[in-house]
C-alpha cells in the first residue's frame, strides 16, 4: 500500500498542500526525513509566491503530482544541525530557493550551477535521492542539505528578503552571465512583476541605465518614480517603441504569457541580447531577419547556482535591496493565488508562515 | 561618398575589373524572383565575384593593375558610422549592395553577371595567390557567411563540436573551415544520401539525419555550437535538443517567414539563438588568407553564362555540388 505523506519521514509537519489541478491549498499533515549529518533543519518564518507555485499547483506545466506542497521563496532560523554541518548553527538565519539537490558530480554540479544539473531537485514536487516527493516552503519546517542553504544577511528583513530567492536569482544571474551589470549599459527590462522590479533595483545598483517595458500604462510612476528606473515604454505604443529602436544593450523579458518579440528584438543595438527568463508554455515567434541584419541574440537563463545565489543576497544586503511585499497569513493564500493571476500585486505576496500557519 | 553611375567612370578611389568567374549565390535566385519583395528589375545578380584589375584611380593604394581581386556582397557603406569605423560596413545602416541597391546619387548597383565593374578599393578584396578563382569566388558571400559568426560567437575551439545543419552553399564550406579549426564536425541534414559525401570528401566526423528519432536522441546535448545555414522554414526545437548546456545556435539562413522558437530548451539549458549577416571587409580578408592557408575551396560546378537559368532551376532544387560559378570571361557575349 503507497504510504501516505505523514509516513513518508519520521519527523511530522504540516502545511497547505494542492490536492488536485483546481490549485485550491489547504491544510495538509506530512513529513520530513531524519536531519542527516549534512543537513540542517529550521522552522520556517516566510515564504514567497512565486508565479511558479501558481503554475505548478493548477498543474499548467503538465507533471505536477498531487498533493503538492509549493513554495520556494523560503526563511526561517535554524533549530538543529547535523554532526558535518560547516556553515549553520542554530539560531542562524537561512534561506532556501528553488534547488534542495543535484547530483554532484556533473561538470554542471563543478561548477557552481547545480541549476543547470541534469539531475537538479527542486524544492517542491520533484523526487529526492530517497524516493520521496520534496515539499516547499508553505509549512512550518523543513530539512535542507547545508549546500542548498543559503545564509541569510544578518541586516536583510526576513519577510522582504524571501522573494530574492527565486525572483532575485532569476535576473541576477542573467545580468552578470550576459554582462548587462555595469555602467554604460542601457537595459531593458520587460514586466513590472514580481521579477521585473527586483530587477530594476540591481540594474540601479550596478549603475546601469533602465527602461522598463510594460503594457500597463499605470505602472509608469511607479516604475520612475519609487523604482527608479531611468525610462519607461508602453510595449503597444508604437511611437514610444520606434523612438526607442536600437538603443539597448540587452533586456531581460520577464514575462511568462506568450508575447510578441519582434518588437523587443527591435529595441536592441546591434549585437544586442534579448534574454527570457520567463518561460511561456508555446512556443514564440522567432522573426530571422532582424536577428540577422543587427546580430543579435535571443538567450534564455534558469534561476541561478547556490553560490551565485549567495553572492546575490549578499549583493542585495549590501545595496539594501529588498523585494516590494504583500505579507498575508496562510488562510489568505488562495486568494493571494487568483490575485496573483491577475497580476494584482506589488509584487510578491510572502505568507507569514511563523505566525499564521497553525497546525490543524 | 562619390556618386557612380554605371558608366565605367573610374573614380580617384575606384578600382576597376574585368570579371573573369562569378558564383551564384541562392540570395541571386531570391532576389532574380522577387521572393524578398523588394527587387527592383532589371536586376543584374551575383556578388561572388573573382577578376582582374583593369583601371585603378589616383587615390588607389591597395591595388594595382593586373592583379587578381575579389568583390562579394557590399560595394559601399557610409565610412563614418560606429560600424564602419569598427570595420563592420556590413552592419552599417548605409550599406549599399553589390546589387539591386542604389549609390548616393541615386543610380543601381549592378552585381557580378557582367564583363566589369567599378568598385570603391575599400569594397575590393585582395585574391590570395594560391587560392584558384573558381573555387575561390563562393567565398566572398557563402565563406564569409560562416566565417564571421564562427569567430564571433567563439565557435572556434579545437576539440569542441560543430553541427554544420544544411550542407549546400554555405553548410560544406563550414565544414571544411570547422575542420581546419580543429573542430568535430556532424553535418546534420535532412538528405541521407549526402552522408558519404559528407564523410568522405568533405571530412566532417560524422552526419546526422533529422528525421531519425534514434539517431537524433542519442546526439541530445552533445554539441557546443551549431551553424544553420539552411533557408527554408525549419524547426528549430530539434536543434536546440543536439546543444550542450550554454550551446549556440547561430543562423545565417534567412528564411521568409518566422521561425517557431521555443522558450523552454534556451530557459532550461542557457542556450541561445543568434543571427549574422556575411562580414567587414578587413574580416572578409583574413577569411580569404584563412582559406588559402588551408587550402579550403568551395566545391564548384563552372557554367556557361547561357546556362544560368537551368542553373537557377537546378538551385532552387538544391541539385548542385555545392555552387555554380558562372565563367563569365569565357562564355559572357556582347
Amino acid at each position: 500500500m503507497a504510504k501516505s505523506p505523514e509516513q513518508d519521514h519520521p519527523q511530522a509537519a504540516f502545511g497547505w498542500a494542492a490536492r488536485d489541478p483546481s490549485g485550491l491549498l489547504s491544510p495538509l499533515k506530512f513529513s520530513r526525513r531524519t536531519t542527516g549529518e549534512k543537513d540542517v533543519k529550521f522552522k520556517v518564518f516566510f515564504c514567497g509566491i512565486c508565479h511558479s507555485d501558481l503554475h505548478s499547483v493548477r498543474n499548467e506545466w503538465g507533471f505536477s503530482t498531487y498533493p503538492l506542497v509549493p513554495g520556494h521563496e523560503i526563511v526561517g532560523e535554524v533549530v538543529e544541525v547535523g554532526s558535518k554541518v560547516e556553515k549553520f548553527k542554530a539560531g542562524d538565519k537561512v534561506g532556501v530557493g528553488c534547488l534542495v539537490g543535484s547530483c554532484g558530480s556533473c561538470d554542471s554540479c563543478h561548477d557552481q550551477l547545480e541549476n543547470y544539473c541534469p539531475k537538479m531537485i527542486l524544492t517542491y514536487g520533484a523526487m529526492y535521492h530517497d524516493g520521496t516527493m520534496t515539499h516547499g516552503g508553505y509549512s512550518n519546517m523543513m530539512v535542507v542539505d547545508e549546500h542548498f542553504a543559503i545564509k541569510f544577511p544578518q541586516n536583510m528583513p526576513l519577510d522582504a528578503g524571501a522573494p530574492l530567492l527565486c525572483a532575485g536569482i532569476t535576473v541576477y544571474s542573467p545580468m552578470k552571465f550576459f554582462g548587462l551589470d555595469h555602467p554604460g549599459i542601457h537595459l531593458g527590462l520587460v514586466g513590472l512583476g514580481g521579477l521585473g522590479h527586483v530587477a530594476v533595483k540591481f540594474a540601479k545598483a550596478m549603475g546601469v541605465k533602465v527602461t522598463v517595458i510594460s503594457s500597463s500604462p499605470g505602472k509608469r510612476e511607479e516604475a520612475l518614480q519609487r523604482l527608479g528606473a531611468d525610462a519607461f515604454l508602453i510595449s503597444s505604443d508604437t511611437n514610444q517603441v520606434q523612438a526607442a529602436m536600437g538603443t539597448m544593450d540587452g533586456i531581460i523579458d520577464t514575462v511568462s504569457a506568450v508575447h510578441p518579440i519582434l518588437p523587443l528584438i527591435g529595441l536592441l543595438k546591434q549585437n544586442g541580447k534579448l534574454v527570457l527568463v520567463g518561460a511561456p508554455d508555446r512556443p514564440l515567434e522567432l522573426p530571422v531577419f532582424p536577428l540577422i541584419f543587427g546580430r543579435k541574440i535571443v538567450a534564455g537563463s534558469c534561476i541561478g547556482g547556490i553560490q551565485e545565489t549567495q553572492e546575490m543576497i549578499d549583493f542585495a544586503a549590501k545595496h539594501k535591496i529588498t523585494a516590494d511585499i504583500e505579507v498575508i497569513s496562510i488562510d489568505y493564500v488562495n486568494t493571494a493565488m487568483d490575485r496573483l493571476a491577475k497580476n494584482d500585486v506589488k509584487y510578491r505576496f510572502v505568507i507569514d508562515i511563523g505566525n499564521t500557519l497553525k497546525e490543524a | 561618398m562619390t556618386a557612380r553611375a554605371f558608366t565605367g567612370e573610374n573614380g580617384d578611389e575606384d578600382v576597376t575589373i574585368k570579371i573573369l568567374f562569378c558564383g551564384v549565390c541562392h540570395s541571386d535566385l531570391h532576389v532574380a524572383k522577387n521572393e524578398w519583395g523588394f527587387t527592383n528589375y532589371p536586376v543584374v545578380p551575383g556578388h561572388e565575384m573573382v577578376g582582374t584589375v583593369m583601371k585603378v584611380g589616383s587615390d588607389v593604394k591597395k591595388f594595382k593593375v593586373g592583379e587578381r581581386v575579389g568583390v562579394g556582397v557590399i560595394v559601399g557603406s557610409c565610412k563614418k558610422c560606429e560600424s564602419c569605423q569598427q570595420d563592420l560596413e556590413n552592419y552599417c545602416p548605409q550599406t549599399i549592395f553589390t546589387y539591386n541597391s542604389h549609390y548616393t546619387d541615386g543610380t543601381k548597383t549592378y552585381g557580378g553577371y557582367s564583363d566589369m565593374i567599378v568598385v570603391d578599393e575599400r569594397y575590393v578584396l585582395r585574391f590570395p595567390d594560391n587560392l584558384p578563382s573558381e573555387g575561390g569566388a563562393p567565398l566572398l558571400c557563402a565563406g564569409i557567411t560562416v566565417y564571421s559568426p564562427m569567430k564571433y560567437y567563439g565557435m572556434t575551439e579545437p576539440g569542441k563540436h560543430l553541427g554544420v545543419a544544411g550542407l549546400g552553399g554555405l553548410g560544406h564550406v563550414a565544414v571544411k573551415m570547422g575542420k581546419a579549426f580543429g573542430l568535430k564536425v556532424t553535418v546534420i541534414s535532412s538528405s541521407p544520401k549526402k552522408e558519404t559525401e559528407a564523410i568522405e570528401r568533405l571530412g566532417a566526423d560524422s552526419f546526422l539525419v533529422t528525421s531519425d528519432p534514434a539517431k537524433m536522441k542519442a546526439a541530445l546535448g552533445t554539441m557546443d555550437y551549431i551553424i544553420d545555414t539552411v533557408s527554408a522554414v525549419h524547426p528549430l526545437l530539434p536543434l536546440l535538443s543536439l546543444l550542450k548546456l550554454n550551446g549556440k545556435l547561430v543562423t545565417v539562413g534567412l528564411p521568409d517567414k518566422p521561425l517557431e522558437l521555443p522558450i523552454f530548451p534556451l530557459v532550461l539549458g542557457r542556450k541561445l539563438v543568434g543571427g549574422s549577416d556575411i562580414g567587414g571587409m578587413k574580416e572578409t580578408q583574413e577569411m580569404l588568407d584563412f582559406c588559402a592557408k588551408h587550402g579550403i575551396t568551395a566545391d564548384v560546378e563552372v557554367i556557361r553564362m547561357d546556362y544560368i537559368n537551368t542553373a537557377m532551376e537546378r538551385l532552387a532544387k538544391s541539385d548542385v555540388r555545392y555552387r555554380f560559378v558562372i565563367d563569365v570571361a569565357s562564355s559572357l557575349s556582347q
